[in-house]
């Protein structure tokens, strides 16, 4: 057998190291979204200044929190697992599947008001405004739009795992699906954190 | 060094300490954009961002306690390939236009 350096990971999931390297990908998927927002802006400071100011800060800090608090839950899931504590593994899960919800519905909200006042992609009124403006529109639906279908993805494949831990078909020796939601989870957190300053807090 | 499988990563204390910081890093960095500070606003909305991320992928996703070499530079070699393309497109953006 190997030295000491081989015995230092031995129960290292082959999964992880996949799951990562999909982390990854996403990085430079929202990275080269980011490089876009910026180059616009650069382009159209004054419009991007003015478009800004539409967005509601609140909204924006409030899902903050309730994804920062998810990404909490799911990491105190994983641990409860670990301990081989099945009722407080599955209690974690439920808060962070509630929080994720509770994510979707304020971002509806926020969508929903955008959409009343005729802000959305193609909208007549959107399309009378400077270039500039329609640009930070199209951005702020995409970017946050896709990162919501990664919130709406995650919700399925904890929900679905959450099942799969009622059942013991996930546990402290078999836990690497898990792990790897919470890690796909928590990625979803991250990305939000610079969503968060790049549309609601940079004016 | 740790004996193996004794010293689990993480843990309800050290997670609890990270939320804290990080809901505390989220009402710096919105009191901060509403100082109005300028240009500053940028600098610290994103140095705030990058400080939050490090320690949602250090300890919540577990990177500090992670041993192999593979996974511990996966992310900084994507990271750092994603700052060659942001560097190439800008020393075009910055020069290309006035």
């Amino acid at each position: 057998m190997g030295g000491p350096d081989r015995e230092a990971a031995p129960n290292v999931p082959r999964g992880r190291v996949g799951m990562w390297l999909f982390i990854c990908t996403e990085v430079l998927l929202f990275g080269g979204l980011f490089l876009l927002y910026s180059a616009y802006r650069y382009h159209h400071p004054v419009d991007f200044h003015e478009a800004s100011l539409e967005l509601n800060r609140f909204f924006g800090t409030l899902n903050t929190s309730v994804l920062i608090t998810s990404s909490l839950s799911v990491a105190l899931a994983i641990h409860a697992l670990g301990e081989n504590r099945k009722p407080r593994t599955l209690a974690f899960l439920a808060v962070t599947l509630a929080l994720g919800a509770t994510f979707l519905v304020v971002k509806g909200f926020e969508w929903g008001e955008k959409f009343a006042h005729g802000l959305y992609p193609n909208s007549p009124f959107l399309d009378s405004q400077s270039k500039g403006k329609i640009l930070y529109f199209g951005l702020y639906f995409m970017m946050t739009g896709l990162h919501a279908l990664h919130v709406l993805v995650g919700l399925g494949v904890l929900s679905a795992f959450l099942r799969l831990v009622a059942k013991g078909r996930i546990s402290a020796e078999k836990p690497v699906l898990l792990e790897n939601a919470g890690l796909y989870w928590h990625l979803v957190d991250v990305i939000w954190i610079f969503l968060f300053p790049l549309f609601y807090l940079i004016t | 060094m740790e004996s193996k499988g004794a010293e689990k990563p993480g843990g309800p204390g050290v997670y609890l300490w990270v939320w804290g910081i990080l809901l505390f890093l989220t009402a710096l960095t919105v009191i901060a954009a509403s100082l109005h500070l300028g240009r500053a606003t940028v600098a610290a909305s994103l140095g705030i961002a990058a400080v939050k991320s490090a320690l949602v992928v250090l300890y919540f996703m577990h990177l500090r306690w992670e041993k192999r070499l593979l996974l511990k530079l996966l992310l900084p070699i994507t990271l750092a390939t994603l700052a060659i393309f942001i560097g190439l497109t800008y020393s075009d953006i910055l020069v290309r236009y006035k």
